[in-house]
């Protein structure tokens, strides 16, 4: 598996004295964890779409203001499952106390879209997922994968890999098998070779697998902790 | 295009991010399976264009397991023979990870594969067995791992015996670990200590894997075989494999074989059936003649 090079992950740099630093990193956390959360809160805690973007917002301002990350102790258990956890807490107790819970103040999340998150929970319904720990991480992954696909156009666009990107998107990110066109059909329409397809495949998935390590370094506390969602996300399942 | 991602993309994009790069030599095509230390991957050699294995370590930080395949590997090399799977490249990734390339087996696994066979054909297979494995001792290499699991019946009737990771060869530095191999397969010293196995700790593999094959009830003289290399004593064992096969052949052609000492009645039922037609009609001769002789005097 193709590890980055160790460096301060995201989590530590929320606990940085610069505050730029601590502000992006925070921002990162809530591009990675919003969704997951949102829906993670519809669906366990069964509140409607308004509530559950109420209290994703407050999740992530409280938790944040309050340091409650600078608790994670990454020797008890993954960043993501104590995240899960104290968004159970959080709305445990918003649920005792019944109250409206304050909108975050400080903490940069204004363009949560929270009606396209909304847009993707069809998907769920009208039946619940049975194991809805299970969802937090495919959403977890989903967000990941998303953001990481996002970076990949970036970088292909800015470096003028236009054609690659379009054997990448055409092939790779289908929304089904059925969609999935032939190599032929693609160096076809495209006006390349067939190998070139290969070629281009084999070169994009191997950026896109970086971006995601990257990323994942990112949100991840110590080398175990990278190591073993790296091999649950894109490693062997026994 | 929308950021969205459905789900067949997010598990699309998981399987072909986890395919493992292997250079632009090969294709990887799919996942087969995975083996003890690696996952082994269906591939395209563009250069030979033909179908191919590769067998890539795990985890990327396991020297152990790096070592491991590529002694694998090495060994897999230097065993050339039709039973035994073919290795035609290995190298590393750019991870470091190891890799080898290897013959795409197509076919069943034995166990799979007895229900179909009468008794003859089970020997002939066995047979064939014994001979990559005595050639391999013969090259001073232990399978430590025999198991019908590990064996594949090719389409054309080829027998290749497979996975050779925890194979040692003679000589080689000790294995740290306390335990290679399979329990039920594994002769008793070296369920106790990996490195005190030698081709006899094969040879009680080879016997287990013969009483798996043979149909119940099976004749004594081949259950007599199979205890006789599956001894918990080494020393109580056949001294060879090609004396295990040795007796098995013996047993086909209709021969008394070592391990089993058979009663008067059983020799003449043995010679009897190993010469049915001479004996069938000698007797069939005396049986005329007696008539005759007897019709005559009257």
């Amino acid at each position: 598996m193709n590890f980055p090079p160790t460096r301060l992950s995201v989590i530590a740099r929320t606990r940085s004295a610069d505050e730029e630093m601590r502000r992006l990193a925070f921002a990162t956390i809530i591009e990675a964890y919003w969704k997951p959360v949102y829906k993670y809160l519809r669906l366990k805690w069964q509140l409607g779409p308004d509530q559950a973007a109420d209290l994703t917002q407050a999740f992530f301002a409280t938790t944040l203001e309050r340091d409650v990350l600078g608790r994670f102790e990454p020797e008890r258990a993954r960043f993501r499952t104590y995240l899960r956890l104290c968004v159970d807490g959080f709305a445990s107790n918003a649920r005792k106390a019944e109250r409206r819970l304050e909108r975050g103040g400080g903490v940069p999340m204004t363009s949560l879209d929270f009606e396209s998150a909304e847009g993707e929970m069809v998907r769920y319904e009208p039946a619940v997922p049975a194991d809805v720990e299970e969802l937090f991480y495919q959403e977890w992954v989903r967000a990941l994968f998303q953001r990481a696909v996002g970076d990949l156009r970036a970088w292909a666009t800015s470096s003028g890999r236009d054609t690659m990107l379009a054997v990448f998107e055409r092939y790779d990110l289908a929304d089904s098998p059925d969609d999935r066109p032939t190599y032929a059909t693609l160096a076809h329409d495209l006006a390349i070779t067939p190998t070139t397809v290969t070629n281009h495949l084999a070169a994009m998935r191997r950026q896109f697998r970086r971006i995601v390590l990257e990323r994942l370094r990112d949100l991840t506390t110590t080398d175990e902790e990278f190591e073993a969602e790296a091999r649950r996300l894109l490693g062997s399942a026994p | 295009m929308s950021g969205w991602l459905g789900d067949a993309a997010v598990a699309h994009l998981r399987a072909v991010a986890e395919w493992p790069d292997v250079g632009e030599r090969y294709e990887i095509t799919r996942r087969l399976g995975r083996g003890g230390m690696g996952v082994v991957y269906g591939a395209r050699d563009r250069v030979l264009d033909r179908e191919v294995a590769i067998k890539v370590v795990d985890d990327i930080g396991s020297h152990a397991d790096a070592a491991r395949l590529l002694a694998e590997a090495r060994i897999l090399g230097r065993l050339e023979h039709p039973a035994i799977v073919p290795v035609h490249d290995a190298g590393s990734l750019a991870d470091g990870r190891v890799f080898y390339v290897m013959k795409l087996v197509r076919g069943e696994r034995l166990d799979a594969a007895m229900a179909s066979r009468t008794v003859s054909e089970r020997l002939d297979l066995f047979l064939r067995i014994c001979d990559a494995v005595s050639f391999a001792h013969a090259h001073g290499i232990v399978h430590r791992d025999l198991k019908p699991q590990n064996v594949m019946l090719g389409p054309f009737g080829e027998v290749l015996v497979m996975d050779w990771g925890v194979a040692r060869v003679a000589g080689a530095a000790p294995d740290k670990e306390a335990v290679v191999g399979t329990p039920g397969y594994m002769a008793p010293e070296q369920e106790h200590d990996a490195r005190s196995a030698d081709s006899r700790a094969d040879i009680y593999a080879l016997g287990v894997m013969l009483d798996a094959m043979l149909p119940q009830p099976a004749p004594r003289p081949l259950m007599a075989i199979a205890n006789r290399a599956r001894a918990a004593r080494a020393a109580d064992r056949y001294d060879t494999v090609q004396g295990l096969s040795r007796d098995v052949s013996r047993f086909r052609e209709g021969a008394p074989v070592d391990a089993y000492r058979e009663s008067a009645l059983e020799r003449l039922a043995r010679i009897y059936q190993r010469h049915r037609l001479p004996i069938t009609l000698v007797l069939v001769y005396m049986a005329v003649r007696m008539i005759l002789l007897l019709w005559f005097r009257t």
